[in-house]
């Protein structure tokens, strides 16, 4: 194992073939980048929405509708076309030194160095262990990325009867996916005092899949031996308990970048979102190594974490041209209820935001949300935007509020 | 792979072993080093799917037993033959050591006593180390520790390979292996015992009991009433990867009266582990986790190590200890009767395994059973690196080479391959169930428990599965 690995020096390496990747490689040697490659450990380039079987993909970065998985041979096809090269079956495994990596596929052991690095690595669900919840071990427990896994590339049977933990967008995506697979959504819970999603898709969600809703509610075991039975669930404000019969129980949103390739580097993460902290240019604390999409947000819709692809691709020219020289910036902090914001750092000279956006997380409802903006004890804005803020999905504000912030100021703080 | 020597299935075995965990497969693979036909009878559908798969998988040098009883005496020589067993097998160990700390003045007194003690025992490398040499080793334990007690010998260990590697070994020197074979009744004749079982009755001339949790039971069966076998649930959390960094070594609790403690520990497979908590219980399939066990983890790892408790949790589990209600093991042969009962092993199982087969081998040669040792006997296996610490397929470049299988990587989080999902499918002892699987390659043990890798391994296990025709009589899909 001493002997040295192959390297290959491409200009650009992309790490992970999703939408914000596929897309941040088709724009890059659009631009003129030179060598674009795109690594992914998956067999097919694509990311989540290959098995995301249902409509609502492409709204925002390509101005029409698909369902997932055209949206991912879309997205593929183009970068591909492009002249980015994808290679699948192909995992980074480490670093070995700032700006090279190991990685592992059919064709062996090698490394790839290149004088940029984009990290698109994407989010996950936190499964039922991670959540920390007790009872028995049985089978028939999933999160929604292992269901649709399961049920649309798989095409394997679940059970008859499910409870959907979460209220979430995927949440909903979970019970269509449960429904195709003959398995009744018998149940969704949720913490909050209504289900998280856009209240237009909860109605037609009520009606069209009839899925009942306990709200203020938490799961507080798993039974079962063998197959799994039922949970039990608590509600919040009375504390009583109650179990719920099911064969099929899937953890739906709860997100967690996946961030080991960050930790394993020592790149700095933010507290709050445990993505890589980064600033309007996208990049991170390591030089020449930037991050884009659901990695940054746990987590957006897809069409969002491409447009960061978009967005990166200026960025990283300006790198690869010894034209970005990032200045101090100042911290962009969300406070209560406010869970997390992305992008967090400000500099001078930067560019906006991707998509003119700043995307927070809320953990409270509210249906004419007033944003304010202080730094150094002053208001900088206030604004009430026509848009409710949810929890269970990305609140987004237009990143004209920071307008009149100093950019070598204090930490700007934003609450709500 | 070495060749499996032929032997007929004898309509009698010599000896039936009853229990396929560590203990039970380290009996049949050491009483098949010898001119005796042997049977392992195992209840599940798997070898080491009760108490040993889900101990603390510590490989003990036996310092904190109590000097002069059978376990001190098994346990430490059981370190040495595990250990060596480990390098000819590829078993996956890590030579950590141990810090037990003291976190108040009693604990800190206790100190000079339990070096005494491990001197008893004949392990004479302790040291009691001072508080800042405590946190130069261990920087993120919490604060407050007045001192400790290094046992730079303590190891970790994978229990499932050493479980599995036994079977093999087992198996291979010519054991008959009989899976989903638990035994409900047992009549005891004038020249064999039978063992009735839903499978079919096994016949063999001497039977020795194994069976862990249900030892006592199986000894109640051959009408005896020596002892009581109460299940005391650990429940365990194991913390992400990429906490190790944090846990070089394991931190042990002072011992008190209410039984080892709970304890962090690094694992074999790079995670870290939190753990155990000691409940009796009544009911021995009672493997859940429960909100008591987790409040009572987290308010110990809170002062143990608070920043471990930000760590993402990967798994968490409960496994039942076969606590008996004596000091000691409890290894006895009744010759009239041409059974030998293993009883009361408790975790310390793991590393004693060998010794005790080794013990069990003696007394049952002391009967005036006819043991002679083989002289054609195959080497033993050479297990799967499912270990971190070593080369595991995924970085083996020439392997990669040979076989484009060990370069596809199927489970992102453990880096499992496709090539040891299909070589653990068509093992010698080939995993049967999704679970089986997770215990010889990991697969689906990691952060994201399925959520990429789920749909995939499964697919793989049935295309492996149909290949082979392993019956499976498993629920899983």
């Amino acid at each position: 194992m001493t002997h040295q690995l192959p390297l290959i020096e491409p200009d650009v390496l992309i790490i992970g073939g999703g939408p914000a990747g596929l897309t941040a490689a088709a724009e890059l040697v659009d631009r003129g980048a030179g060598r674009v490659m795109v690594v992914d450990r998956e067999k097919h380039a694509g990311g989540i929405p290959r098995h995301s079987d249902h409509t609502g993909y492409g709204l925002r970065d390509l101005r029409r509708v698909m369902t997932g998985p055209a949206y991912a041979r879309h997205l593929t096809d183009r970068a591909t076309r492009s002249g980015a090269e994808i290679r699948t079956s192909t995992m980074v495994t480490g670093w070995s030194d700032q700006h090279t990596v190991d990685v592992t596929s059919p064709e062996g052991r090698y490394q790839i160095r290149a004088r940029a690095i984009v990290l698109a690595t994407g989010a996950r669900e936190r499964p039922r262990t991670a959540r920390r919840i007790p009872g028995d071990r049985p089978h028939g427990v999933y999160t929604t990325g292992q269901l649709q896994n399961l049920v649309h590339l798989h095409h394997q049977p679940v059970g008859k009867r499910a409870v959907i933990v979460g209220g979430e967008l995927v949440s909903w995506s979970a019970a269509m996916t449960l429904r195709e697979a003959g398995c009744t959504p018998a149940l969704m819970i949720s913490k909050y005092p209504k289900a998280e999603s856009y209240g237009a898709f909860n109605a037609a969600g009520r009606t069209i899949l009839r899925v009942p809703v306990a709200t203020r509610s938490r799961v507080t075991q798993v039974l079962g031996k063998g197959r799994c039975e039922a949970v039990e669930i608590e509600h919040l404000d009375t504390g009583k308990r109650r179990t719920v019969e099911c064969d099929t129980v899937v953890f739906t949103g709860d997100w967690i970048p996946d961030h080991e390739l960050v930790r394993s580097a020592g790149i700095t993460l933010d507290e709050s979102t445990l993505g890589p902290l980064t600033d309007t240019a996208l990049r991170t604390s390591r030089p020449g190594v930037f991050a884009v999409g659901n990695m940054l947000h746990p987590v957006d819709t897809a069409d969002v974490a491409a447009l960061d692809g978009k967005h990166v691709a200026q960025q990283v020219i300006n790198h690869l041209d010894g034209r970005s020289k990032p200045a101090e910036g100042v911290r962009l902090i969300a406070d209560a209820p406010f869970r997390w914001i992305a992008p967090q750092i400000l500099r001078p000279g930067d560019p906006a935001p991707a998509r003119d956006r700043l995307l927070l997380w809320t953990d409270e409802f509210v249906r004419f949300p007033r944003v304010t903006v202080r730094q150094d004890g002053r208001v900088v804005t206030r604004r009430t935007l026509a848009w409710p803020a949810a929890p269970g999905r990305v609140f987004r504000i237009p990143s004209s509020v920071l307008d009149g912030i100093s950019r070598t100021g204090g930490p700007v703080h934003i609450t709500m | 792979m070495t060749p499996t020597p032929h032997r007929p299935h004898p309509e009698i075995f010599d000896i039936a072993v009853i229990g396929g965990g560590i203990v039970g497969s380290a009996i049949a693979r050491e009483l098949s080093g010898h001119d005796v036909s042997v049977a392992l009878l195992e209840a599940r559908d798997d070898v080491g799917d009760g108490t040993s798969k889900a101990n603390t998988a510590i490989l003990h040098t036996g310092f904190d037993a109590k000097p002069g009883t059978l376990e001190s005496r098994l346990v430490a020589r059981g370190y040495h033959l595990l250990s060596d067993y480990a390098k000819a097998t590829g078993i996956p160990v890590e030579h950590t050591g141990a810090v037990l700390v003291a976190w108040n003045q009693e604990e800190l007194d206790a100190l000079p006593a339990l070096k005494e003690k491990a001197e008893a025992n004949g392990y004479e490398h302790c040291r009691i180390v001072d508080a800042d040499e405590v946190y130069r080793v261990l920087p993120d334990l919490g604060e407050g520790v007045l001192g400790g007690l290094a046992v730079p010998d303590e190891s970790i260990i994978c229990t499932w390979t050493t479980n599995l590697a036994l079977a093999t070994d087992a198996k291979q020197r010519g054991t008959t292996l009989l899976l989903e074979h638990a035994v409900t009744g047992i009549d005891v004749g004038d020249d064999a015992t039978t063992l009735y079982t839903a499978r079919g009755d096994v016949r063999a001339r001497w039977v020795v009991n194994a069976a862990g949790l249900g030892a006592d039971m199986i000894d109640q069966l051959f009408g005896h009433d020596r002892f009581t076998v109460t299940p005391r649930r650990g429940e365990l959390f194991v913390f992400d990867k990429l906490a190790r960094p944090k846990v070089g070594k394991i931190v042990l609790p002072v011992p008190s009266s209410r039984g080892k403690g709970v304890l962090i520990s690094p694992t074999i497979y790079g995670n870290v582990m939190l753990g155990p908590t000691a409940e009796d219980l009544t009911d021995r399939t009672n493997t859940a986790t429960s909100e008591d066990g987790y409040d009572f983890l987290l308010s110990k790892g809170a002062r143990l190590m608070p920043s471990l408790l930000s760590e993402e949790v990967t798994a968490s589990y409960a496994g039942l200890r076969a606590a008996i209600d004596r000091d000691d093991y409890l290894i006895e042969a009744t010759p009239e009767q041409r059974y030998l009962l293993v009883g009361g092993i408790r975790s310390t199982g793991l590393t004693a395994g060998i010794a005790i087969a080794e013990h069990v081998t003696g007394l049952l040669a002391e009967t005036g059973l006819g043991l002679r040792s083989r002289s054609d006997l195959p080497a033993p296996p050479r297990m799967p690196n499912i270990g971190e610490a070593t080369t595991r397929p995924y970085q083996d470049t020439d392997l990669i080479a040979e076989d484009t299988a060990y370069g596809t990587i199927v489970c992102f989080c453990e880096r499992v391959t496709e090539g040891e999902i299909r070589d653990a499918c068509h093992a010698p002892v080939p995993a049967r169930s999704l679970e089986g699987l997770r215990r010889r390659t990991r697969a689906m043990n990691g952060r994201c428990q399925g959520f990429f890798c789920g749909a995939a391994v499964a697919a793989l296990r049935t295309q492996h599965q149909t290949d082979d025709g392993c019956c499976s009589q498993h629920k899983d899909k």
